[in-house]
């Protein structure tokens, strides 16, 4: 049994079953899917869509928190890179809206690297200063007003669909596999785990641990600015003040669930956007059931103990409950 | 075994003890007495079930079969707080109490006098600063127990356990990190303690340390007990043999080939190199096949000019030369470059990345030569792994094992595996047979040996000089971070470097560790 499924992500995998099939029993239409005007419809793929944001974001976040970073300022560079996609949308073509959008990613990721890898500032506090001030650029580039668009272009990237999957979730899942093919196909995955497990000694056996501290927040800065563009290509507008807010909280969330430590050190992508899956069919189902949405943070609580117990070594994971409930049985 | 039915005087008695890991014999059927105010000395391989035992017999790891009898009673505590108040304290080689707090909290953690639920402070370093006069420590106890030494840590914990009224004291390799200045006030307390009546395990490596301090002697082999004997009736080659096992006759023997003194290549120079603050400005070179040993005091700038002529450290002034090019070492990673390779002397916090694999510790030099764009395959990975986990014998064979499992010596072969995987020309190890046990020290030496013949020139930094005496060509003295003396050949012997490290009279400085 221990052979067929792998050793991590058995708690991921199970948490995800357990929270579709109560989705199931509140929402008997669930798992239902139709094609129309050459896109899927139904929840599940609701839940694909809507939960890109985060599962982009925490692809970037998994990476700062291998190194034993943090990054809080996701959010608020959503919100730049949203504005910026808005303000140019009318007026360029999507091209130039995404190298803006993204390369505003890029300086920003750039700045918090810069703060964390070169000036030795804590990652938390580092991040912190984007994440407030990020929002009041976003603001500035918005002149404070809601910016709408209607550029067909953009729209697309939020609305479209590709092969009758949506757009955002096939750019998802692009980048989930680009991010792997870089991370996993080079030797950057074991550096960085290098990196986040032992620092110094990492650098003193040669790995150059502050380019690769400044590679991880720069990939998460163009991480949360993809998901900012799409962010505002769903809504066809850009809202400074809303839009990825406590996003950043989602992503590390997503992170922890996939079962890499905030102390540094192994990761895995897929568990991450797998964490971010759960949380969204979480969101999802509580909408569905109709229950009043202030339920979603105490569920989400609740399964977020489950994963983490389902995860402690204490437990010695999944095999020593399903022990401990056979032995309890006996 | 002699004395073992002596249980009159006996005041802490093991019998019979078993620990299984799965379907490892951690200890099996082991026995040990320590008497009232006598230092027992607890020795064994790495791997010889020491720390098991300890872990045992304080109820950190629960008990297959045995029974643990203080004063004649049978206690059985089932944590470290328990033992505690049953009379036996631990100190560990890392201390475990917290350095961001006062001395005086420290001592006084979980207890602190109070008076209408606020803690007395005033009362609270009186009381720490008459308890460590006892101790013969006159310092300030108000001050943050991490600005101090190690030495004065260990004190505090040991006066911590004392003042809970431990009677029974475990000393776990406390001497690994001191100096010898430190050592000796460790050990007045030590006997200090013992004349109080309070019983004491000491756990160490240095043999040296265990006949000055001990009264008697228990050694653990593979889990069993080999014997209990009388420390001033065991002449060290028995108590080797019982350690090991087998005849060690070559230790002290010297380099077969120091005599013949070969025309070497000069494989790195450095010329009146140094930095201000740091090392006095130095000559050095480094020949292809020879070991330069550095002796000198602890603070003598030992592990300073290792980590310059690494490059952890940049030079402020003289000139670095590999193969007689000029270079410029900025950064580990340019020592990395040139063929240069550094195991360092802190393992934990600087060598081993303990999350990762042996095999992944293996080769992250080498790939971070190699650079991103080139990874290693995994095929690549394991076959490194599995030449180097062979050819060192690294224990247990298991290069998926995330190398914090393993013991100190197997650690440090994986260090030294690191770096051979690079092909280096050079290798700097910063007391490379630290903290590890007879055996794998035995083991490390001869390492040091064949890979010098192989042409690699070896730069070693030790604190014990029969070692460095062993397998060094030359020997460079240092004193006060500067280098003051250079031994050849025939004039390498350990009356002629202690003579050089205590040339300057008075002011040998014994600082310990800020």
């Amino acid at each position: 049994m221990t052979a067929l499924l792998p050793r991590r992500g058995l708690a991921q995998i199970l948490a995800l079953i357990v929270i579709l099939a109560v989705d199931r029993v509140v929402s008997p239409q669930f798992f239902d899917l139709r094609l129309q005007d050459g896109r899927l419809f139904g929840s599940l793929i609701d839940v694909l869509n809507r939960g890109t944001p985060v599962a982009l974001l925490s692809l970037g976040m998994v990476l700062v928190i291998a190194t034993r970073g943090i990054d809080l300022s996701v959010g608020a560079i959503m919100a730049i890179s949203g504005a910026i996609a808005a303000s140019l949308a009318d007026s360029h073509s999507l091209a130039v809206v995404l190298a803006a959008a993204l390369g505003a990613g890029l300086i920003c990721g750039l700045w918090n690297g810069f703060l964390v890898a070169v000036l030795g500032m804590q990652p938390i506090v580092a991040t912190l200063i984007l994440m407030v001030a990020g929002r009041g650029i976003a603001q500035l580039i918005t002149e404070g007003r809601i910016v709408t668009f209607s550029s067909p272009d953009l729209v697309w990237l939020g609305n479209g669909a590709i092969l009758g999957v949506p757009v955002p979730v096939a750019i998802a899942l692009g980048m989930l596999i680009l991010t792997g093919a870089v991370v996993r196909g080079s030797a950057l995955g074991l550096l960085i785990e290098a990196t986040g497990g032992n620092a110094r000694a990492s650098e003193l056996a040669g790995v150059g641990t502050r380019a690769m501290i400044l590679a991880v927040y720069v990939w998460c800065g163009v991480c949360a600015a993809l998901a900012g563009v799409i962010a505002a290509a769903d809504i066809m507008g850009a809202d400074a003040n809303n839009a990825g807010l406590w996003l950043e909280l989602d992503a590390i969330l997503a992170v922890v669930i996939g079962g890499t430590s905030l102390f540094g050190g192994r990761f895995s992508l897929i568990l991450a956007v797998l964490g971010a899956l759960i949380i969204q069919t979480m969101n999802t189902g509580i909408l569905l059931s109709g229950y009043p949405p202030e339920f979603n943070l105490l569920v989400k609580a609740v399964v977020v103990i489950a994963v983490l117990l389902l995860q402690s070594p204490k437990l010695s994971g999944v095999a020593g409950v399903v022990a401990r409930l056979r032995r309890a049985k006996a | 075994m002699e004395n073992s039915s002596d249980s009159a005087a006996s005041l802490l008695e093991v019998r019979g003890i078993s620990k299984s890991f799965g379907a490892v014999h951690a200890l099996q059927e082991v026995d040990f007495t320590l008497r009232a105010g006598e230092i027992h000395a607890l020795l064994g391989e790495n791997g010889a079930g020491k720390s098991t035992l300890i872990k045992v017999i304080t109820g950190v790891f629960p008990r297959d079969a045995g029974i643990v009898r203080i004063s004649g009673e049978e206690v059985a505590p089932r944590s470290a707080k328990a033992a505690l108040q049953a009379g036996i304290a631990t100190v560990y080689q890392e201390v475990n109490l917290l350095p961001n707090l006062s001395v005086a909290q420290n001592l006084f953690l979980d207890r602190q006098p109070m008076r209408f639920g606020i803690v007395r402070g005033g009362e609270v370093r009186r009381r720490a600063k008459t308890l460590l006069a006892d101790f013969g420590l006159d310092i300030d106890v108000s001050a943050p127990l991490g600005s101090y030494s190690v030495a004065v840590q260990h004190v505090t914990a040991i006066a911590r356990a004392v003042d809970l009224s431990a009677r029974v004291l475990i000393l776990d390799e406390p001497t690994a990190s001191l100096d010898r200045h430190e050592v000796e006030i460790l050990f007045r307390i030590m006997r200090q303690l013992a004349g109080r009546g309070i019983g004491i395990v000491f756990v160490s490596h240095f043999l040296d340390q265990v006949y000055e301090i001990s009264d008697r002697i228990t050694v653990l082999r593979n889990g069993r007990l080999v014997g209990e004997r009388e420390t001033a009736s065991l002449s060290r080659l028995e108590l080797i043999r019982m350690m090991l096992g087998r005849e060690l006759a070559e230790t002290t023997s010297t380099r077969a080939s120091a005599g013949a003194q070969k025309t070497r290549d000069v494989c790195a120079s450095f010329e009146n190199y140094g930095k201000a603050g740091y090392v006095a400005p130095f000559n050095l070179e480094l020949r292809h096949g020879e070991v330069v040993g550095l002796a000198g005091l602890l603070g003598s700038g030992r592990t300073e000019t290792a980590r310059l002529v690494f490059g952890a450290e940049r030079a402020d002034r003289g000139q670095a030369r590999v193969e007689g090019v000029p270079v410029r070492l900025q950064s580990p990673r340019d020592g990395v470059r040139h063929g240069f390779g550094y195991c360092p002397e802190e393992r934990k916090t600087d060598g081993i990345v303990a999350e990762l694999t042996v095999r992944e510790n293996i080769v992250l030099a080498l790939q971070a030569k190699r650079g991103l764009h080139r990874p290693l395959s995994r095929r690549e990975q394991d076959e490194i792994a599995r030449r180097y986990v062979k050819m060192l014998d690294i224990r247990p064979p298991d290069p998926e094992r995330p190398v914090g499992l393993l013991s100190g010596g197997n650690q440090q072969k994986v260090l030294l595996a690191r770096w051979l995987a690079t092909s280096p020309r050079l290798l700097v190890l910063d007391e490379p047979t630290r903290g590890i046990d007879v055996g794998a020290h035995a083991e490390i030496i001869r390492l040091i040996r064949e890979l010098c013949d192989d042409g690699l020139a070896l730069l070693v930094i030790s604190s014990e000089l029969d070692e460095i005496v062993t397998y060094s060509d030359r020997v460079v003295v240092l004193r006060d971070r500067a280098h003051v003396e250079e031994l050849a050949g025939e004039a390498i012997d350990v009356g002629s470097i202690l003579a050089a490290i205590a040339a300057d009279g008075g002011s040998v400085a014994h600082e310990g560790r800020a």
